[in-house]
């Protein structure tokens, strides 16, 4: 018996965008785990770094795109610099917010919420700089 | 730099002149836009990091970063002009520079100055005021370190640069588990929840190891420790290592 995995179509275009903003090749992963185990914010992740592409693989984009361990990532690395395959899973998590943000009037960040980060006198611009970028596009 | 993180440059440019190294602050410069565009289809946002590497080619000098996000940003851009075609032809088309830039600048971070260029044992010989029995923590973060096959800035795992800084002024470099953990960065803006739990355990490490101030090079890394509750609780100062550099060359 072959056994095929259904992608369903909705979520077909969702996923090639992924890979396209990417540009990584998910079907290298081999679930090692090695991602997940050296995360420094699965606190606040409802889906494990490791089980993003699992996911991802399976077809299951929207629950991808509705976690919350997508808004969770700093974009820190240790997952693609220790990956023994050689995928970025930082940059397939970062195609992920894109593909919401691009989105009209999907901006996580807004720019009349600027002022109010601004308002902390300690605050450096270059955390609302980078959190503009991650956030609004 | 201008505001909110003016030691980090005042003490390196004060440090360089100390140590016969002439900095010159690149004219017109642009915000590199403090984190790297990860899709491979963003070109708008990499322009700004593109501007600053042909200008300093254009001159024949080095590119020379002080905070860690503005170098990996950089940095990385500068890998991608050098290695991606499509997102080099986009940016030369749009920027239509004299001399197509491809990626042939270097940049250099100004720890790896000293390292490289002046070299930690010259500089320990200029060393005015040493920091003896000072027991000081580095903190590396993110940016500088990782991917290593980009940033190629020290061992990404075990990174000695930082302490090899320290010792060279003279004081104690103390090595603790999580100091090349991640802070957070932007997430505080977002999910302070996270960041609590992340650098709460970088300075509880840094404590365990009786580590008794930290030295960083990115401004949101220091906010983001100093914001954590631990830092006050263990009183754990963090500064930039700009500074220290520069009390030990007795410029402070």
């Amino acid at each position: 018996m072959v056994r095929s995995k259904v992608v369903p179509d909705n979520d077909k275009k969702e996923l090639s965008e992924i890979l396209k903003i990417s540009g990584e090749t998910i079907n290298d992963c081999m679930q090692c785990g090695k991602c997940t185990a050296g995360c420094p914010a699965t606190g606040g992740m409802d889906i494990l770094p490791h089980q993003i592409i699992r996911d991802l693989q399976l077809g299951q984009v929207k629950k991808v795109i509705e976690s919350k361990t997508i808004w969770s990532c700093a974009s820190c690395f240790a997952c693609a610099s220790r990956c023994p395959r050689n995928v970025d899973l930082a940059r397939l998590i970062e195609a992920a917010r894109l593909l919401i943000v691009r989105k009209k009037g999907s901006d996580r960040l807004k720019p009349e919420t600027v002022s109010e980060l601004m308002e902390d006198k300690k605050m450096p611009q270059q955390a609302v700089v980078s959190a503009f970028r991650k956030y609004n596009k | 730099m201008k505001t909110k993180a003016q030691e980090l440059e005042k003490f390196a440019l004060d440090s360089a002149n100390e140590l016969g190294v002439i900095m010159e602050e690149q004219k017109d410069w642009q915000c590199c836009g403090a984190v790297y565009p990860m899709g491979k289809d963003e070109v708008a946002t990499k322009l700004s990091s593109v501007r600053s590497l042909a200008a300093a080619r254009d001159k024949g000098e080095k590119l020379v970063t002080l905070c860690s996000a503005c170098h990996h940003v950089i940095k990385r851009v500068n890998d991608d002009m050098k290695n991606d075609s499509a997102i080099r032809e986009k940016v030369n088309n749009y920027l239509e520079l004299e001399k197509i830039y491809s990626g042939e600048g270097e940049v250099i971070h100004f720890l790896e100055m000293l390292r490289d260029d002046i070299g930690f044992d010259k500089l320990a010989e200029k060393v005015t005021n040493p920091l003896k029995g000072r027991k000081i923590g580095a903190y590396y973060g993110c940016l500088l370190l990782r991917p290593n096959r980009e940033m190629n800035f020290d061992d990404p795992e075990n990174p000695v640069i930082i302490e090899n800084f320290i010792a060279a002024l003279g004081a104690e470099p103390v090595k603790y588990p999580y100091r090349t953990e991640c802070c957070g960065g932007y997430l505080i803006t977002d999910n302070k929840a996270v960041t609590d739990e992340m650098t709460e355990n970088i300075v509880k490490s840094a404590a365990m190891n009786k580590v008794e101030e930290i030295v960083t090079a990115c401004p949101l890394c220091k906010y983001n420790l100093e914001e954590s509750g631990e830092a006050g609780n263990k009183n754990i100062g963090v500064s930039y290592f700009t500074e220290l550099l520069a009390e030990a060359l007795g410029v402070k």
